[in-house]
């Protein structure tokens, strides 16, 4: 959107709030429902990607050449990463904004 | 040369959405709309319209494919009744507020339990305040005349709503009755093929039905209220035209008999005809009553409305269906509030009558305006007691 959500008067909207800007999702980030969040501990983890794997938002990424993290613009906080991890590479802290 | 035929109103209505040149028709049967459908899905099976007719296995479905329909720019079209209607019901807001210009005919039916499938009004009543526009019908040219305006004020740029046209089942939809279906020229000449606002197409992608933070909910719904409150100028001026065009006016608001008594009744749908046919009655006698019918019930038509109420002093709302607990009918509680808001001092008394396709017979009506009910919130008609 061209500008913020909080910022559009009633008749600034497109009829039946149609969107025209392709791509748009990309300006809405999800993650701040979260209550906690993953912490990976490079230490503990053997890069086996199942955090990865198992993200179901595709929060997780690989650094190139290194180990994983989480982009926490997406990021839930449901904690599948850390339950999955076999190391224990992951906590979930607490989200402190 | 158009000529009056003998035709069942519900193959009217599929002839008028024939007329119409629909594209796209997604339904599922249910009576007493069925032959509606039945009669155009043959009319696209013979290849006579060139249009899809999407089977599906439920209302719900067919509702969200009329939406997914007409949000690519098809002119959409279905019917349904009673437990079709109530089985729609959370995609018809979707329709709306995706101002998808959706027309759909209402065959108004009774709702289980018990289980009827005969002819009230308490399907679209549950339904009334779904953002759609909603037109009644008295007669089978009006269905058929109605179908055909429903597109031009559905589809009007300033407008961009669904339409919901309502005829009172088997006493309208499985009767057979005089009926001119215009000329495919004059209709074409009228209802000009449908040019949406937006499209869901690859060339130009765009974002429909995207999700609202409460920061936006309001705006969102404000703006649809304000599209189906300003409708009614479209309305009126489609109503004007098609009156110009094809000869037969049409009024929002309709009254009958109604300029020099100080009662009237107020009404939708087919009812009318049997109120109209006893206030002639009541007339020969020297009683005057007046008719107050609403044609149009959403947007509702305050103005023409408190105007044909103008100088009463007291007014039956006849309802055909219960308040399921309200302290009064639907209609009553808005002609109501109207009749509060604007300081009028008019008795007021609520009927309930013709439900789940109980006929009301002309005397009934002389009863009604004989013996006024005061101290009742709601009298049902005929009731056993």
């Amino acid at each position: 959107m061209a500008k913020p959500m909080d910022q559009y008067k009633w008749h600034e909207l497109k009829v039946g709030c149609v969107i025209e800007e392709v791509g748009n999702a990309r300006e809405y980030k999800t993650g701040d429902w979260r209550s906690q969040k993953p912490v990976h501990d490079n230490t503990k983890c053997t890069r086996c990607s199942l955090c990865w794997l198992f993200c179901p938002d595709s929060a997780v990424y690989e650094v190139k050449d290194e180990y994983f993290d989480t982009n926490l613009d997406y990021c839930k906080g449901c904690g599948i990463c850390a339950k999955e991890c076999k190391p224990g590479a992951i906590t979930m802290v607490e989200e402190e904004r | 040369m158009t000529i009056k035929k003998g035709i069942e109103v519900s193959i009217a209505i599929a002839d008028a959405a024939k007329l119409a040149r629909v594209e796209v028709i997604s339904a599922y049967p249910i009576t007493p709309q069925t032959h509606i459908v039945e009669h155009l899905s043959e009319i696209v099976a013979q290849g006579e319209l060139e249009a899809n007719y999407i089977n599906v296995e439920s209302e719900h479905s067919a509702m969200s494919a009329c939406c997914g329909a007409s949000a690519t720019g098809a002119r959409t079209f279905t019917s349904t009744s009673a437990q079709g209607l109530e089985l729609m019901h959370e995609i018809l807001f979707i329709a709306s507020g995706m101002r998808l210009p959706i027309v759909m005919a209402t065959v108004n039916r009774a709702l289980s339990s018990p289980l009827s499938i005969w002819g009230d009004q308490s399907d679209v009543m549950a339904a009334r305040d779904t953002g759609w526009i909603m037109l009644f019908c008295e007669n089978g040219q009006e269905c058929v005349d109605t179908t055909i305006m429903a597109f031009k004020i559905a589809e009007d740029r300033r407008v961009l709503l669904p339409v919901m046209i309502n005829l009172d089942g088997f006493s309208l939809s499985h009767v057979i009755e005089p009926i001119i279906l215009p000329t495919q020229e004059d209709v074409d000449t009228f209802l000009p093929s449908y040019n949406p606002a937006y499209t869901l197409h690859p060339d130009k992608p765009v974002t429909m039905g995207a999700y609202a933070m409460p920061e936006l909910y309001t705006e969102a719904k404000f703006a649809q209220e304000t599209a189906i409150r300003n409708s009614k100028v479209v309305i009126d001026e489609v109503l004007e035209d098609f009156g110009k065009r094809f000869g037969r006016p049409y009024k929002a608001v309709e009254t009958y008999n109604n300029d020099d008594s100080d009662f009237a009744f107020i009404a939708l749908g087919s009812i009318c005809e049997n109120i109209k046919t006893s206030i002639d009655d009541m007339k020969s006698e020297g009683k005057k009553a007046g008719l107050v019918q609403l044609r149009l019930f959403r947007p509702f038509p305050d103005d023409d409305f408190l105007k044909a109420i103008h100088g009463k002093r007291r007014l039956a709302i006849m309802e055909r269906a219960m308040p399921g607990g309200a302290t009064y009918g639907p209609l009553f509680n808005e002609i109501a509030a109207l009749i509060h808001t604007h300081g009028l001092n008019i008795a007021t008394e609520n009927y309930i009558c013709g439900l789940g396709g109980r006929d009301v017979q002309p005397e009934e009506f002389k009863n009604v305006f004989a013996s006024p009910q005061k101290g009742k919130n709601i009298t049902v008609i005929g009731v056993r007691e």
